[in-house]
């Protein structure tokens, strides 16, 4: 879809920073997920993850250590590190916009994974700002036209009965 | 705002059920968890706490399937409804495309109604967002106990916008499709109202 090309280049920049983060940092997983819980990309094995879940709960994680950090009188903890057994979390804001969770084990070392993911998020950050400056010049085509409501109201017919 | 992912072609939008605690938010979702097939539906995710009062949220991704090319999903959420988890209520309405409000039916819980809706608005107003430009409906739950308040009663007092509302028994799945059909509708009709025709 032409129409969206400069949106998709965007996406491919993201997608190689994550590709890479994912090989340097030696972890299994990275996700990228909005501040409203859901999921915009991911890289790595994530065979057997419920991603839905993973981005709601990743979200509202972020979302209330944010809370707690106030209290606190933080403006923010900008990262979070969840210890497990096996598999360890590791969570970050990027440009204030994105939640960036990094899944690893003891492959690697978290020290490695933090470095790596600082690094990341400021190649992020400008990526995704330069996004947002063509998405002011240029606004995508809009989906939710009349064809697309009416669509959708059949499906929700079909779901759910008329 | 509901989030369109151009890349992979997707839109997700997020549906948050409020009312006050104990007025069946949790069990419409179950409901609508059970009832659904398992082609359509996600995991039900409950934070909750150990006699299954709601923590923090319960959540419920539904697949609409392909509308003009892109997967389209509903997410559903409920809040926590005990009046000292406003900050997880808060977080949940971050990003919110459509409300169920969700009112005990129980003549003795109208204040608590009142003060969840008015919550709700406050809640809503910390994010700059007005109740006026966010499609939501009421669902007055439990209309089988012999308590139920009138429902002429319950509009006078919750529904000054005069939304569409639903009278439900959510433990039986009285009303639960219809309100989530009709919120679902809803908000796919605000987000196309937006756009330039």
């Amino acid at each position: 879809m032409s129409e969206y090309k400069y949106i998709e280049e965007s996406f491919k920049k993201v997608e190689t920073i994550l590709k890479k983060l994912k090989e340097t940092s030696n972890s299994n997983a990275v996700l990228l997920i909005d501040k409203a819980g859901q999921l915009i990309t991911s890289i790595g094995d994530i065979s057997g993850l419920d991603i839905v879940s993973f981005a709601t709960l990743s979200a509202a994680d972020f979302g209330a250590t944010s809370q707690l950090a106030e209290l606190i009188g933080e403006k923010n903890f900008s990262s979070l590190y969840h210890q497990g057994e096996k598999n360890s979390l590791f969570i970050s804001l990027v440009a204030n916009r994105v939640i960036l969770a990094v899944l690893f084990d003891s492959k690697t070392t978290l020290g490695l994974v933090k470095v790596r993911t600082k690094h990341a998020s400021q190649e992020l950050e400008h990526v995704l700002d330069e996004l947002f400056e063509k998405l002011k010049v240029t606004p995508p085509k809009e989906v939710f036209d009349k064809s697309f409501l009416k669509e959708a109201e059949e499906e929700l017919d079909k779901l759910f009965g008329p | 705002m509901a989030l369109i992912n151009y890349a992979s072609r997707e839109i997700n939008v997020k549906i948050v059920y409020y009312g006050p605690g104990l007025s069946g938010k949790t069990t419409n979702i179950k409901y609508i968890y059970e009832k659904l097939s398992p082609d359509l539906k996600g995991q039900l995710v409950s934070v909750a706490t150990e006699q299954e009062r709601t923590l923090f949220f319960d959540f419920l991704p539904i697949d609409l399937g392909n509308v003009r090319g892109f997967k389209t999903r509903f997410h559903l959420y409920t809040v926590p409804g005990q009046v000292f988890y406003n900050a997880s209520r808060k977080l949940i309405l971050k990003g919110v495309d459509g409300i169920v409000f969700v009112a005990d039916s129980q003549i003795e819980r109208m204040d608590e109604n009142i003060e969840s809706f008015e919550n709700m608005l406050e809640n809503l107003e910390t994010y700059g967002l007005k109740i006026e430009d966010i499609p939501y409906v009421i669902q007055y739950n439990k209309r089988d106990l012999p308590n139920a308040a009138p429902i002429e009663d319950l509009q006078r007092n919750l529904n000054k916008d005069g939304v569409p509302y639903y009278e439900a028994v959510a433990t039986i799945g009285k009303g639960v499709f219809e309100t989530l059909k009709e919120i679902a509708k809803m908000v796919i009709r605000h987000l196309s109202s937006k756009a330039p025709t």
